[in-house]
């Protein structure tokens, strides 16, 4: 009698942590695309919350401290991990993007403080979502640096 | 030369570990106390080995030898003294040094305590602390994470290696790049140490759990000689978390102290089942119940203790924690999954003798209510897990990578930590054994009313979330039943002992250290809830770019920019400027504030450091986002207004307080906690 009625309380708590789990991944679920599906997807992606990475080309940062409206372009990088390493490891990746003219770019916009990290060659990875105009705005934005600093590096910008 | 003479030492170290692994399993065999002896020996060994290597690295640190590529890579000759020392966990190849000569340190303070009675363990607690110390060595020695590397000129360029290449010149750099600005903070110094003392420490209690497991001494033997070791891992543990949110909230500028970020929840996840084992041990020392549980869960604590080092080190997932990807990964992934799996077979193999001593006779029981914590920390344990691990898996089903982001995290762990407030005030009120709801309800209902109040109020003062009153509604709930218990006992006490109040009350807590200790750390948490609830549900902000003399106004503030000054300081390498604002509310002029922006030369990066004003009803976080030397346009300012935020940190220093008082070793014998189970004196220092 107590046994099986502390098998239908453990039954109730599973059941709800699936659903917990269950609904809240299908709320705050972000696909993780690359610069180079983005663009092949096209219209698709539009509307989708999406989560995406590229290496920053410097030249193109601009800032607008009055709206502090943030604008750059990143070119593609691989996505997976082995494929980074297998390319010669992240810095150099990234690099190598940046100096491609011929990869695809893709223009992002961020409002809100300037991140410390955001420079010529850093990753980006953006959070948010592509707009009819094809530009990528970003709700969050991520940045890694790795050519200069082994690890631990955490920059991190919410809007 | 030096440099060699230290990776010498990481290497002789690893043959004595390895060497204390075989001679701890053959002295165990053949029953010979010499060779268990001689095994002992050879693990007290590696501390004063580690030490010494530890000592030259730091040596080399301290000293500028840029030739040593770890060196180059954390230190530069503008840091101060003190930050090159700390520089030692400021890289990979240094923390996994770090790593290996903390495990040293305390399995030598575990094997140089008196074994008489627990003879049968040792030799079991050296094999399993060794292996995990020769697999951390073995990091340093066989896959490129040496920090005793040196820079040589080949015909392939100048590159890091352990060997003096065929050809090759040593390469000496001017200078080093330096520890990146963002890490030069009190914060992130003793963040890391903190939290690797926190890892570190709780491979002790394991390798006992798995002596118990070998052994078949699986009464509750263990789990008291490692019950002060657990309480300091997990002390430690939650202070690393703690220092690496404040961190976060003072350096990276974002008004936030928690993101979610999958190396957080690789740390988060051993302090879950840390803490449920914390809480569900106590079980199996008053009522021999729940031994599976306790054997489960550390042995989940030792895997992601493991796991988190192994995510915070190999760049498996993509997080704003940068780490280098490197070799050491899927060595990684190995370790974890031999050691899971054999100590799950272990378990397996001894399940019928950890059958419980008694049965549960009722759901709403002490114990229970214990096996319900249990459940609901590996409920948050399961929702994190799921959550870091989701890209791969939904990579593998659909080919599609799909991430989750932090509102999935607070989403489903929000009606958990719900759950697990409202445990922690009815708990505590709960009969052991038979318990029905006409008995719990009558306990429970007069500490209930003043907490009903609390929302209540709450809502007049303009609180209308929903979520927030329920929050607070817990928050004071827990704290008005921990408050009536005490309150209670110390009442009973002063009346059956004739004393007055106070001396009831002091003797009563003393005598049940844990116990009262561990209410503070209950109320604690209810503080960090209540700064929790404040930031994240009632933070606002707003930004704007003002000339001199111009104000921005948020939640009644009013901040008024009045001068900004940018000046060198060679010495140190930095450019600062810093902004002056007068800051006011709702007319009242409350004072000045400089956000700043540091910008370090030898990295070329900037620093945003906030101008922060916090009292325990708000923080206003200024940020200096721009400025303009000469243009009319002025400043840009982004500010935060987070309510009750400060609560968050008051929170942390009751937690320790309670720590210290549940955990601190008794000196005096008559306040050394009886209990009906206790049949032997405790006398071993590990207790």
């Amino acid at each position: 009698m107590q046994r099986s009625k502390f098998i239908l309380g453990g039954l109730l708590i599973l059941a709800a942590v699936v659903y917990l789990i269950a609904s809240s991944t299908q709320a705050s679920a972000e696909y993780f695309m690359t610069i180079d599906e983005l663009k092949a997807e096209g219209s698709g992606a539009v509307g989708k919350s999406l989560r995406a990475s590229g290496a920053v080309i410097g030249e193109s940062i601009q800032y607008d401290p009055s709206t502090l409206t943030l604008s750059f372009d990143v070119a593609h990088v691989p996505g997976d991990n082995a494929d980074i390493e297998a390319q010669g490891g992240l810095a150099f990746v990234l690099h190598e993007a940046v100096t491609d003219p011929t990869r695809a770019r893709m223009q992002v916009v961020y409002v809100g403080p300037k991140p410390d990290l955001l420079r010529d060659e850093a990753q980006a990875i953006m959070t948010g979502h592509i707009g009819d105009d094809g530009i990528f705005y970003a709700d969050e934005l991520l940045l890694k640096c790795p050519t200069k600093y082994e690890e631990a590096v955490p920059e991190q910008s919410e809007g | 030369m030096l440099a060699d003479f230290g990776f010498g030492i990481i290497i002789v170290t690893f043959v004595v570990a390895l060497y204390s692994v075989i001679a701890a399993i053959i002295g165990e065999r053949k029953q010979s106390a010499q060779m268990v002896e001689s095994a002992r020996r050879a693990q007290l060994l590696t501390f004063p080995l580690l030490s010494l290597a530890s000592g030259i690295l730091i040596y080399l640190l301290v000293n500028n030898h840029f030739d040593v590529s770890f060196v180059y890579e954390v230190t530069s000759r503008s840091m101060p003294t003190y930050l090159k020392v700390t520089a030692w966990w400021g890289g990979q190849a240094g923390s996994l040094l770090f790593w290996a000569w903390l495990l040293s340190a305390f399995t030598s303070a575990v094997t140089l305590r008196k074994w008489e009675r627990d003879r049968e363990f040792l030799p079991w607690v050296i094999v399993v602390s060794s292996i995990t110390l020769a697999f951390f060595l073995s990091m340093n020695i066989f896959f490129q994470e040496n920090p005793f590397a040196r820079f040589y000129q080949t015909i392939e360029g100048v590159q890091a290696y352990t060997f003096r290449p065929t050809g090759g010149v040593p390469v000496t750099p001017p200078d080093g790049s330096g520890l990146n600005p963002l890490l030069r903070h009190p914060g992130m110094i003793i963040h890391p140490p903190m939290l690797y003392l926190g890892f570190v420490s709780f491979v002790i209690p394991f390798a006992f759990a798995l002596a118990a497991l070998i052994t078949g001494r699986t009464d509750d033997r263990w789990t008291r000689i490692t019950r002060r070791w657990t309480l300091w891992a997990w002390l430690f543990l939650s202070l690393g978390l703690v220092l690496g949110g404040r961190w976060a909230y003072d350096v990276l500028g974002w008004g936030g102290y928690w993101g979610w970020d999958p190396v957080e929840i690789a740390a988060f996840m051993p302090w879950l089942t840390g803490t449920a084992f914390l809480h569900s041990v106590m079980i199996q020392e008053h009522k021999g119940m729940l031994k599976h549980w306790n054997m489960l869960l550390i042995i989940l604590t030792y895997s992601l203790v493991i796991f988190g080092t192994f995510l915070t080190r190999s760049g498996v997932l993509s997080s704003v924690h940068a780490f280098a990807q490197s070799a050491i990964g899927p060595m990684f992934f190995g370790f974890i999954g031999v050691t899971f799996i054999t100590s799950i077979a272990l378990l397996i193999w001894r399940w019928p003798e950890l059958k419980s001593e008694t049965e549960m006779k009722s759901m709403l029981s002490r114990e229970a209510f214990f096996l319900l914590n249990n459940l609901l920390f590996l409920s948050v344990l399961v929702v994190c897990f799921w959550g870091v691990i989701f890209p791969l898996i939904s990579e593998l089903f659909t080919g599609q990578k799909v991430t989750v982001g932090p509102p999935f995290y607070e989403r489903a762990n929000g009606p958990l930590f719900g759950a697990m407030m409202a445990l922690m005030g009815i708990a505590p009120l709960s009969a052991w054994g038979k318990s029905t709801a006409l008995t719990l309800g009558r306990a429970i209902w007069k500490p209930t009313i003043p907490a009903l109040l609390v929302p209540v109020l709450a809502y007049f003062a303009g609180y209308t979330n929903w979520v927030a009153l329920i929050g607070f509604f817990l928050v004071a709930f827990v704290i008005s039943v921990t408050l009536y218990d005490t309150f209670r006992s110390a009442r009973a006490r002063q009346r059956a002992q004739k004393e007055n109040f106070l001396t009831a009350l002091t003797r009563l807590a003393g005598r049940n250290r844990r116990r009262y200790g561990g209410y503070l750390i209950h109320i604690s948490m209810m503080l960090m809830a209540i700064g929790i609830l404040g930031i994240e549900l009632f933070q606002t902000e707003t930004q704007g770019t003002i000339s001199k003399g111009q104000s921005l106004q948020l939640d009644g503030y009013t901040i008024q920019y009045n001068d900004v000054a940018s000046w060198d300081d060679m010495g140190a390498g930095v450019n600062y400027t810093r902004a002056v604002v007068d800051v006011s509310k709702d007319g009242e002029y409350l004072g000045q504030l400089y956000p700043r922006i540091d910008f370090y030369f030898d990295s070329q990066q900037p620093m945003t450091i906030p101008g922060l004003r916090s009292t325990l009803q708000d923080d206003l976080y200024i940020l200096l986002v721009d400025w303009q030397p000469v243009s009319a346009v002025g400043a840009t300012f982004k500010i935060y207004h987070n309510p009750l935020v400060n609560w968050l940190w008051v929170g942390s220093l009751v937690f320790i307080l309670g720590m210290l008082f549940a955990a601190w070793p008794d000196k005096d014998p008559s306040l050394r906690p009886v209990r009906a189970r206790e049949h032997v004196p405790q006398t071993s220092a590990a207790d």
